[in-house]
Protein backbone atom coordinates (compact mmCIF):
# COMPACT_ATOMS: atom_id res chain seq x y z
CA UNK A 1 0.00 0.00 0.00
CA UNK A 2 1.48 3.34 -0.73
CA UNK A 3 2.73 5.81 1.53
CA UNK A 4 1.26 8.68 3.04
CA UNK A 5 3.69 10.83 4.16
CA UNK A 6 3.55 14.67 5.02
CA UNK A 7 6.47 16.80 4.27
CA UNK A 8 6.95 20.03 6.65
CA UNK A 9 9.54 22.70 5.34
CA UNK A 10 9.21 26.73 4.78
CA UNK A 11 10.88 26.23 1.41
CA UNK A 12 8.29 24.43 -1.19
CA UNK A 13 11.23 23.94 -2.79
CA UNK A 14 12.85 21.81 -0.83
CA UNK A 15 9.28 20.00 0.10
CA UNK A 16 9.57 19.11 -3.80
CA UNK A 17 12.97 17.67 -3.30
CA UNK A 18 12.42 15.69 -0.41
CA UNK A 19 9.28 14.40 -2.21
CA UNK A 20 11.73 13.54 -5.38
CA UNK A 21 14.31 11.80 -3.16
CA UNK A 22 11.37 9.80 -1.48
CA UNK A 23 10.86 8.43 -4.53
CA UNK A 24 14.16 8.22 -5.82
CA UNK A 25 14.34 6.09 -2.74
CA UNK A 26 12.07 3.58 -4.46
CA UNK A 27 9.61 4.53 -1.59
CA UNK A 28 5.87 4.17 -2.87
CA UNK A 29 3.85 7.38 -1.95
CA UNK A 30 0.10 8.59 -1.95
CA UNK A 31 -0.18 12.05 -3.25
CA UNK A 32 2.24 13.97 -0.50
CA UNK A 33 0.94 16.35 2.04
CA UNK A 34 2.66 19.73 2.34
CA UNK A 35 2.82 22.21 5.49
CA UNK A 36 5.23 25.40 5.85
CA UNK A 37 5.69 24.85 9.62
CA UNK A 38 4.72 22.79 12.70
CA UNK A 39 1.53 24.31 13.29
CA UNK A 40 0.21 24.11 9.93
CA UNK A 41 1.35 20.73 9.81
CA UNK A 42 -0.91 19.88 13.59
CA UNK A 43 -3.78 21.32 11.30
CA UNK A 44 -2.99 19.08 8.30
CA UNK A 45 -2.72 16.12 10.61
CA UNK A 46 -6.28 16.86 12.41
CA UNK A 47 -7.92 16.23 9.13
CA UNK A 48 -6.13 13.46 7.26
CA UNK A 49 -4.09 10.21 8.29
CA UNK A 50 -0.36 9.92 6.99
CA UNK A 51 2.02 7.31 7.71
CA UNK A 52 5.36 8.60 7.74
CA UNK A 53 6.58 12.64 8.02
CA UNK A 54 9.57 14.28 7.26
CA UNK A 55 9.93 17.60 9.11
CA UNK A 56 12.59 20.46 8.67
CA UNK A 57 13.67 22.11 12.22
CA UNK A 58 14.19 25.94 11.91
CA UNK A 59 10.87 27.28 10.16
CA UNK A 60 9.08 30.16 11.46
CA UNK A 61 5.55 30.32 13.61
CA UNK A 62 6.89 26.91 14.78
CA UNK A 63 9.41 25.11 14.47
CA UNK A 64 10.37 21.21 13.88
CA UNK A 65 10.94 20.39 17.78
CA UNK A 66 7.95 22.09 18.98
CA UNK A 67 6.32 20.34 16.34
CA UNK A 68 7.42 17.17 17.84
CA UNK A 69 6.67 17.98 21.15
CA UNK A 70 2.61 18.54 20.36
CA UNK A 71 2.33 15.81 17.99
CA UNK A 72 0.80 13.31 20.81
CA UNK A 73 -2.07 15.82 21.16
CA UNK A 74 -3.40 14.99 17.92
CA UNK A 75 -4.98 12.09 18.17
CA UNK A 76 -4.58 10.27 14.99
CA UNK A 77 -1.17 11.40 14.48
CA UNK A 78 0.79 9.99 18.09
CA UNK A 79 2.31 6.65 16.82
CA UNK A 80 3.09 8.26 13.26
CA UNK A 81 7.08 8.12 12.77
CA UNK A 82 9.13 11.36 12.57
CA UNK A 83 11.97 11.81 10.30
CA UNK A 84 13.95 15.15 10.80
CA UNK A 85 15.71 16.59 7.71
CA UNK A 86 17.72 19.82 8.54
CA UNK A 87 21.03 21.73 7.48
CA UNK A 88 21.96 21.90 11.40
CA UNK A 89 23.93 18.90 11.69
CA UNK A 90 25.10 19.38 15.44
CA UNK A 91 24.77 16.51 18.20
CA UNK A 92 23.01 18.38 20.33
CA UNK A 93 20.32 19.02 17.40
CA UNK A 94 19.95 15.12 16.89
CA UNK A 95 20.06 14.73 20.24
CA UNK A 96 17.65 16.63 21.28
CA UNK A 97 15.02 15.71 18.27
CA UNK A 98 15.91 11.98 18.59
CA UNK A 99 14.89 12.77 22.65
CA UNK A 100 11.72 14.69 21.45
CA UNK A 101 10.27 11.96 19.73
CA UNK A 102 11.94 11.86 16.00
CA UNK A 103 12.99 8.44 14.98
CA UNK A 104 15.41 9.63 12.47
CA UNK A 105 17.83 12.69 11.11
CA UNK A 106 18.71 13.39 7.80
CA UNK A 107 21.55 16.24 7.34
CA UNK A 108 20.99 18.23 4.29
CA UNK A 109 22.64 18.17 1.82
CA UNK A 110 21.22 14.36 1.25
CA UNK A 111 21.18 11.68 -1.09
CA UNK A 112 17.70 9.63 -1.92
CA UNK A 113 19.96 6.57 -1.06
CA UNK A 114 20.81 7.99 2.76
CA UNK A 115 16.97 9.27 2.74
CA UNK A 116 16.31 5.49 1.94
CA UNK A 117 18.94 4.42 4.59
CA UNK A 118 16.97 6.53 7.24
CA UNK A 119 13.43 6.31 5.88
CA UNK A 120 13.05 2.64 5.33
CA UNK A 121 13.88 1.10 8.80
CA UNK A 122 11.69 3.31 10.48
CA UNK A 123 8.11 2.49 8.19
CA UNK A 124 9.73 -1.10 9.18
CA UNK A 125 9.59 -0.24 12.47
CA UNK A 126 12.67 -0.68 13.21
CA UNK A 127 13.99 1.93 14.67
CA UNK B 1 37.55 16.11 -3.37
CA UNK B 2 38.03 15.36 0.03
CA UNK B 3 35.79 13.15 2.16
CA UNK B 4 32.60 15.19 2.99
CA UNK B 5 33.12 13.99 6.55
CA UNK B 6 36.33 16.00 6.79
CA UNK B 7 35.91 18.22 10.33
CA UNK B 8 39.03 20.91 10.81
CA UNK B 9 39.48 22.41 14.40
CA UNK B 10 37.88 25.78 14.86
CA UNK B 11 41.07 27.31 16.31
CA UNK B 12 42.91 26.64 13.34
CA UNK B 13 44.12 28.63 10.41
CA UNK B 14 41.68 29.85 8.54
CA UNK B 15 43.71 29.92 4.94
CA UNK B 16 42.09 26.14 5.58
CA UNK B 17 38.90 27.39 5.30
CA UNK B 18 38.89 28.22 1.14
CA UNK B 19 38.84 24.77 0.27
CA UNK B 20 36.45 23.40 2.99
CA UNK B 21 34.12 26.48 1.99
CA UNK B 22 34.21 25.25 -1.90
CA UNK B 23 33.88 21.53 -0.94
CA UNK B 24 30.58 22.20 0.85
CA UNK B 25 29.45 23.96 -2.05
CA UNK B 26 30.02 21.70 -4.81
CA UNK B 27 28.60 18.96 -2.65
CA UNK B 28 25.67 20.75 -2.37
CA UNK B 29 25.50 21.07 -5.71
CA UNK B 30 26.16 17.56 -6.41
CA UNK B 31 24.04 15.77 -4.14
CA UNK B 32 20.59 18.05 -4.55
CA UNK B 33 21.18 19.36 -8.22
CA UNK B 34 22.75 16.35 -9.36
CA UNK B 35 25.77 18.29 -11.41
CA UNK B 36 29.29 19.31 -11.05
CA UNK B 37 30.39 22.83 -10.60
CA UNK B 38 33.44 23.73 -12.57
CA UNK B 39 36.71 26.07 -11.86
CA UNK B 40 35.87 29.19 -12.98
CA UNK B 41 37.18 30.44 -16.04
CA UNK B 42 38.27 34.18 -16.38
CA UNK B 43 35.89 35.80 -19.50
CA UNK B 44 33.24 38.21 -19.89
CA UNK B 45 29.87 37.36 -17.54
CA UNK B 46 26.58 38.95 -16.64
CA UNK B 47 26.65 40.70 -13.97
CA UNK B 48 25.26 39.10 -10.57
CA UNK B 49 21.85 40.23 -10.24
CA UNK B 50 20.71 37.64 -7.37
CA UNK B 51 22.11 37.36 -3.92
CA UNK B 52 21.26 35.09 -1.00
CA UNK B 53 22.61 35.31 2.26
CA UNK B 54 22.68 33.96 5.43
CA UNK B 55 23.85 35.30 8.71
CA UNK B 56 26.06 32.95 10.59
CA UNK B 57 26.48 33.94 14.75
CA UNK B 58 27.99 32.15 17.97
CA UNK B 59 31.02 30.89 17.98
CA UNK B 60 31.94 32.18 14.29
CA UNK B 61 29.78 35.38 13.19
CA UNK B 62 29.00 36.57 9.61
CA UNK B 63 27.90 36.55 6.64
CA UNK B 64 27.71 33.65 3.83
CA UNK B 65 26.43 35.12 0.41
CA UNK B 66 26.12 33.02 -3.07
CA UNK B 67 25.73 35.88 -6.02
CA UNK B 68 25.06 35.00 -9.55
CA UNK B 69 22.83 35.97 -12.56
CA UNK B 70 19.17 34.87 -12.88
CA UNK B 71 19.87 32.47 -15.45
CA UNK B 72 21.98 30.99 -13.21
CA UNK B 73 19.56 31.13 -10.25
CA UNK B 74 16.89 29.72 -12.32
CA UNK B 75 18.80 26.73 -13.65
CA UNK B 76 19.51 25.63 -9.84
CA UNK B 77 15.62 25.88 -9.36
CA UNK B 78 14.97 23.82 -12.26
CA UNK B 79 17.28 21.27 -11.77
CA UNK B 80 15.94 21.33 -7.67
CA UNK B 81 12.40 21.07 -8.41
CA UNK B 82 13.07 18.52 -11.77
CA UNK B 83 11.07 20.61 -13.88
CA UNK B 84 12.04 22.39 -17.25
CA UNK B 85 13.67 25.92 -17.24
CA UNK B 86 10.35 28.08 -18.48
CA UNK B 87 8.16 26.09 -15.84
CA UNK B 88 9.83 27.92 -12.61
CA UNK B 89 9.42 31.37 -11.38
CA UNK B 90 8.85 32.78 -8.03
CA UNK B 91 10.64 29.40 -6.48
CA UNK B 92 13.94 30.68 -7.88
CA UNK B 93 14.46 32.81 -4.75
CA UNK B 94 13.80 30.05 -2.94
CA UNK B 95 16.01 27.76 -4.78
CA UNK B 96 18.68 30.22 -4.26
CA UNK B 97 18.18 30.56 -0.40
CA UNK B 98 18.33 26.86 -0.04
CA UNK B 99 21.61 26.77 -1.71
CA UNK B 100 23.08 29.21 0.17
CA UNK B 101 21.48 27.65 3.40
CA UNK B 102 22.71 24.30 2.95
CA UNK B 103 26.15 25.46 1.64
CA UNK B 104 26.83 27.40 5.13
CA UNK B 105 25.42 24.53 7.51
CA UNK B 106 27.60 22.08 5.67
CA UNK B 107 31.01 24.23 5.70
CA UNK B 108 30.05 24.88 9.44
CA UNK B 109 29.46 20.82 10.34
CA UNK B 110 33.16 20.77 8.51
CA UNK B 111 34.80 22.61 11.21
CA UNK B 112 34.93 20.94 14.90
CA UNK B 113 32.88 22.90 17.17
CA UNK B 114 31.22 25.03 14.83
CA UNK B 115 28.17 22.86 14.02
CA UNK B 116 27.21 23.20 17.82
CA UNK B 117 28.65 26.86 18.46
CA UNK B 118 27.00 28.63 15.24
CA UNK B 119 23.61 29.05 13.94
CA UNK B 120 22.04 29.97 10.92
CA UNK B 121 19.98 33.00 10.48
CA UNK B 122 17.08 31.67 7.81
CA UNK B 123 17.94 33.29 3.92
CA UNK B 124 17.59 36.63 2.58
CA UNK B 125 16.96 37.03 -0.85
CA UNK B 126 18.11 40.22 -2.74
CA UNK B 127 17.30 40.63 -6.72
CA UNK B 128 18.80 43.41 -8.71
CA UNK B 129 22.39 44.88 -8.92
CA UNK B 130 22.59 48.20 -8.07
CA UNK B 131 23.06 48.25 -4.52
CA UNK B 132 25.92 48.07 -2.03
CA UNK B 133 26.61 45.35 0.68
CA UNK B 134 28.30 47.30 4.08
CA UNK B 135 29.45 44.17 5.61
CA UNK B 136 30.68 44.78 9.53
CA UNK B 137 33.27 42.22 9.19
CA UNK B 138 36.66 43.40 9.73
CA UNK B 139 39.01 40.69 7.61
CA UNK B 140 38.93 39.81 4.63
CA UNK B 141 36.44 37.48 2.96
CA UNK B 142 36.75 34.07 2.10
CA UNK B 143 35.62 33.70 -1.63
CA UNK B 144 34.96 30.76 -4.03
CA UNK B 145 34.57 31.59 -7.61
CA UNK B 146 33.06 28.36 -9.45
CA UNK B 147 31.11 27.84 -13.12
CA UNK B 148 27.95 26.01 -12.98
CA UNK B 149 26.51 24.97 -16.25
CA UNK B 150 29.08 27.74 -17.92
CA UNK B 151 27.22 30.57 -15.40
CA UNK B 152 29.65 32.54 -12.64
CA UNK B 153 28.46 31.77 -8.66
CA UNK B 154 30.95 33.51 -6.11
CA UNK B 155 30.07 31.92 -2.85
CA UNK B 156 31.84 34.33 0.11
CA UNK B 157 32.05 34.34 3.38
CA UNK B 158 32.60 37.81 5.58
CA UNK B 159 33.87 36.86 8.80
CA UNK B 160 33.79 38.80 11.87
CA UNK B 161 36.08 37.60 14.56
Amino acid sequence: MPIRALIIDDSSVMRKIVERSLRQAGIDLAPVLEAGNGAEALAVLKDNQVDLILCDVNMPVMDGLEFIKQLPGVANAKDVPVVMITTEGSESHVVQALSSGARGYIRKPFTPEQVREHVVPVLAGKS
Amino acid sequence: MNSRNQVLPANGSRENWTPLLEMAVREVFELMLGCQLTAAIDGEQPAPDFTAMVGLAGQLCGLLSVRCHRKAAALMASKMLGVELDKVGAEISDALGEVCNMTAGNFKNKISGLAEGCMLSPPTVVTGSDYTLHSMADSPAIEVRLFFEGMLITISLQINS
